[in-house]
């Protein structure tokens, strides 16, 4: 190898160390773990190789549970903080006096740390001997019956779980959709607008075609994203999430991993690699969905 | 239909805190009558484009009025008003194909005048067949050249109806073949169709040879409103004069003394009615007449052969320009080797204009 | 052509409708506003009530006569807040430090040198960008243990340090550097690490500025890899620590201190922001995720 090509790999070689260490290695790794069976982390042996892990997982209520939290969870924030998203651009695009007041005070939470905010909405949530808690007081005044959010029914927990994680991805989605909003050449508009086009019309013939790349866009990256929900809920419900019964599949993997019930790489490996097939075929629908309806 | 429009104007805020309002357009007074070609002329940020939304609507007035024949339409909403627009850029939506594009402004017709679909097909086959684009209407924008676009665009903006058409900048985003083509298509159109069209561009070229007036502005005002021969044959002051005509005017530093018009030292015309001031003299490219005995000494630079007509580059110590560019025919041979070149003036391709406001001198021409 | 139209009705209804749409939307973005705005105010609030007052309240009240710092104070003496800071502070900054070191010249080698099996190497990166954290976790975090560096800052960083997704970035923009600099200083003897020293880097400033800032939130907010590497609270960062604090806390469930935590916790990041708002948000929008 001469001096010049020595060099190009020279350059690279840190990135292709800790790439090499870090993420081509584990991914070799996690395949061959999840593959063998009774793995023991003290001894490092195993007993076979086979298919037991993911029969094990996959007969797991508790991974039954988590798949269930999670595809709910999906189901309910990437439609709905899409929507409401794309709403309040429309909302935002329309005004011009404050409007870069909103934008930042919109932004706040993606600089957040979720764990952190995470408690400010448990206690605002959390019913206790002391209190009710701020939410379930406003209930009260419209005539509601108290429940407590954070240790009571499944339904409410889910409500609070999804509640939060909308509060988290809404800056990501109203930035995004701000911008594809303001790039839409106005021309448009004011050709629309000389024709007498109602702003309805506009909208769905226009400003919904224009933006709609960006809108699969905010939709797989939503659905990646949801389905890798861990620490919101962690920061609503605290680190055991299989006694809360709100655990997802990402918190059943490192509860595999570590903690009380650890010490399972390779139960770990099998869960994670469910969940990578899943997440995988996903995209690959919603890309599929996406090339027939992106107009342009 | 007739357009009015009566004391026009329109300011912008300053950008800067306390910077004084921008005035785009200064009490624009002007009555268009039906059917014509009108030319909006004028450099960059002449206030041309504003004039244009306000007549379509999409910016209201700061005072002024607007009248469709004796309608007044000042405070009404674009879409009510019954005019249709040409982008520059054409404005066509991307993702919906020719035929769509020139249909949708007919959908959104309600009431009494919602049409069928079929009528709205029929309709927009129309406008399409007229401007010549009826081989094209599956085809995307984005699979169409520049001159169809701009085809598309303006079928979208007839199809309706109008009763006043208007262009921003329609042919500048051509190139120089198809802009030919393209400014005739639009004379033809316009001619077919009758509509009352008022065109915005800062090419002078193409505003004089297809309108049947032009209006040229500077700063937010109007300068000069006529047929496009009158006003260059007629300019009322020295912008109009150096906006209009290629190669452009040749503007000189020069002084009445006795009726003559004196460059440098040289008496050059005799200029009856003016009296003694000193004065900025242009003179157009082809009011140079080589005369062996001409009053008019020039420092011979170079002479530019193109073919029907030479054209014959000099200097001056009084010219305000770097060159002085004559034109004259390809028969009369110039000496190349001799340092200067004479010439005698045709007094009407000369102006004369006051130093101080830049206003014609006007002088009797014999 | 158009019947004879009541333009007075038009032109008032046109208004009208104009101001009714303008006000509905003021009003949706208002209550958006105060439903992101109202968390922060609460764990203002509730950290500036005694502890004494927060507890007595059944009905909670939105504001306080008798502010008190006592939380903040409690705070940084009773758990070991401080700590958490400064771990965070080294882990953040160590960790973006080390990244920009790998990625800036993977990024150089990809864009402007010419080697064999470059572009075979490229793919292989790209290709890595499809791989989930989660995936490789597991993996890291066995490493990470038989090495024995559970409980230590390397083991923390390490796994941290790469990017794919910004070599990538990165990549991309060194690319739009017109190839007529690099050969004019070749032609004045510059060297290739000079070049990227004192010509590249000044020129993809912008985005070396955004890449460092989100990597800066997405150091201050980890909280899955630090949980699972680290079991001694001295090594722990903000997000494990508050969940120390949420868990085991302050001896008993105090709440007003938790949130004195938490505003300490969550000022940095949100000063940061308001301070580089533009760039912050322009970056986001470029190469962010998170939803």
């Amino acid at each position: 190898m001469n001096k010049k090509s020595m060099k190009g790999w020279l350059y690279l070689l840190p990135a292709i160390l800790f790439l090499g260490c870090f993420m081509v290695y584990p991914l070799i790794d996690v395949l061959v773990y999840s593959f063998e069976e009774g793995y023991n982390s003290a001894s490092q042996t195993y007993l076979g190789v086979g298919l037991y892990n993911y029969s094990y997982v996959l007969r797991d209520p508790y991974f039954l549970q988590a798949v269930k939290n999670t595809f709910i969870l999906v189901i309910i924030t990437v439609p709905l903080s899409t929507g409401i998203a794309l709403l309040i651009s429309l909302g935002l695009n329309a005004i011009k006096p404050l409007r870069n007041l909103y934008q930042t005070v919109y932004f706040l939470p993606y600089v957040t740390n979720t764990l952190a905010v995470g408690l400010v909405f448990m206690i605002l949530f959390k019913k206790t001997a002391y209190t009710d808690g701020l939410i379930n007081l406003m209930i009260q005044w419209f005539g509601g019956q108290s429940v407590d959010f954070i240790d009571g029914p499944y339904w409410a927990k889910m409500f609070v779980l999804c509640f939060y994680t909308i509060w988290v991805v809404m800056p990501f989605k109203i930035l995004i959709l701000t911008s594809a909003l303001a790039s839409v050449n106005p021309e448009y508009y004011s050709a629309a607008r000389m024709d007498g086009t109602r702003s309805f019309r506009i909208f769905y013939k226009i400003t919904l075609p224009m933006i709609s790349p960006m809108i699969f866009y905010l939709v797989i990256t939503g659905f990646i994203g949801a389905f890798k929900a861990y620490s919101d809920a962690v920061a609503l419900f605290g680190t055991d999430l299989n006694a809360a019964g709100m655990n997802t599949i990402v918190g059943y993997v490192y509860d595999m991993l570590y903690g009380n019930s650890g010490g399972y790489p390779s139960f770990a490996s099998a869960a994670a690699l469910i969940l990578f097939a899943i997440v995988l075929t996903i995209t690959c629908i919603n890309l599929l969905i996406s090339k027939k309806n992106v107009q342009y | 239909m007739k357009v009015v429009l009566k004391n026009l104007t329109k300011r912008f805020p300053s950008r800067t805190k306390n910077g004084a309002d921008v005035i785009a357009v200064n009490n624009f007074d002007f009555e268009i009558p039906d059917g014509k070609l009108i030319g909006l002329l004028g450099p960059s940020g002449c206030g041309k484009s504003t004039t244009l939304n306000l007549i379509c609507g999409l910016e209201p007035p700061t005072s002024g009025q607007i009248f469709f024949g004796d309608d007044d339409v000042t405070r009404l909403p674009p879409e009510n008003r019954g005019v249709g627009l040409v982008f520059q850029n054409y404005a066509l939506y991307p993702h919906l194909t020719v035929l769509e594009n020139i249909m949708f402004p007919l959908q959104n017709l309600k009431g009494p005048e919602k049409m069928t679909k079929p009528a709205m097909r029929e309709k927009a086959m129309t406008a399409a067949k007229l401007v010549q684009i009826d081989t094209l209407l599956e085809r995307k924008p984005s699979e169409l050249s520049g001159g169809q676009q701009q085809r598309v665009a303006i079928a979208r903006a007839l199809v309706k109806t109008p009763r006043v058409l208007l262009m921003d900048e329609p042919l500048s985003n051509l190139d120089a073949r198809l802009r030919l083509q393209t400014r005739e298509e639009i004379r033809r159109i316009q001619q077919e169709t009758g509509v009352t069209t008022i065109f915005v561009t800062h090419d002078q070229d193409e505003a004089m040879s297809i309108s049947d007036m032009i209006v040229v502005m500077k700063d937010g005002v109007v300068q000069q409103i006529g047929a496009p021969q009158e006003v260059y044959d007629n300019p009322v002051n020295l912008f109009v004069s150096m906006f209009l005509g290629t190669p452009p005017i040749n503007v000189f530093d020069g002084k009445v003394e006795n009726e003559k018009l004196y460059i440098g030292s040289e008496a050059v015309l005799s200029v009856p009615g003016v009296k003694d001031q000193p004065v900025s003299a242009a003179i157009r490219p082809e009011g140079f007449v080589l005369d062996e005995n001409g009053p008019f000494t020039l420092n011979l630079s170079r002479v530019e052969v193109m073919g029907r007509d030479t054209s014959v580059v000099s200097t001056h110590p009084a010219s305000r320009n770097v060159t002085v560019r004559s034109i004259i025919p390809a028969r009369n041979k110039v000496d190349r080797s001799a340092r200067t070149v004479r010439f005698s003036l045709l007094p009407d391709k000369v102006f004369l204009f006051d130093v101080d406001d830049d206003l014609r001198l006007p002088f009797v021409v014999e | 052509m158009i019947q004879k139209l009541d333009f007075d009705k038009i032109e008032r209804r046109a208004a009208s409708r104009k101001k009714v749409f303008h006000a509905v939307d003021y009003f949706f973005l208002t209550v958006w506003a105060v439903m992101v705005l109202f968390p922060f105010y609460w764990m203002l609030l509730t950290s500036v009530k005694s502890y004494g007052t927060y507890n007595s309240e059944y009905i909670p009240q939105f504001f306080t006569l008798s502010p008190t710092f006592q939380n903040y104070i409690d705070a940084f003496t009773t758990v070991d807040l401080g700590r958490y800071f400064l771990n965070t502070l080294i882990f953040t900054v160590v960790t973006t430090g080390l990244m920009m070191v790998v990625i800036i010249p993977a990024a150089f080698a990809f864009a402007r040198l010419e080697f064999p099996g470059k572009h075979l190497a490229f793919t292989l990166f790209l290709s890595l960008m499809m791989i989930p954290n989660e995936l490789v976790i597991i993996t890291n975090f066995v490493t990470i243990t038989n090495l024995h560096l559970r409980n230590t800052f390397t083991g923390l960083i390490l796994p941290s340090v790469t990017s794919v997704f910004y070599i990538y970035l990165l990549k991309e923009n060194f690319e739009q550097i017109p190839d007529e600099l690099y050969r004019a200083a070749r032609v004045d003897g510059t060297t290739d690490f000079k070049y990227l020293l004192t010509v590249m880097m000044p020129i993809a400033k912008p985005t070396l500025v955004t890449i460092t800032i989100l990597k800066v939130i997405e150091c201050w907010n980890s909280y899955v890899w630090p949980r699972l590497i680290t079991d001694d609270p001295r090594y722990y960062l903000v997000s494990n620590g508050i969940q120390e604090i949420r868990e085991n806390g302050f001896g008993r469930e105090n709440i007003p201190a938790m949130m004195a935590a938490v505003v300490v916790i969550s000022l940095p990041l949100i000063v940061l922001f308001l301070i580089f708002r533009k760039k912050v948000m322009a970056g986001v929008s470029r190469g962010g995720t998170k939803g």
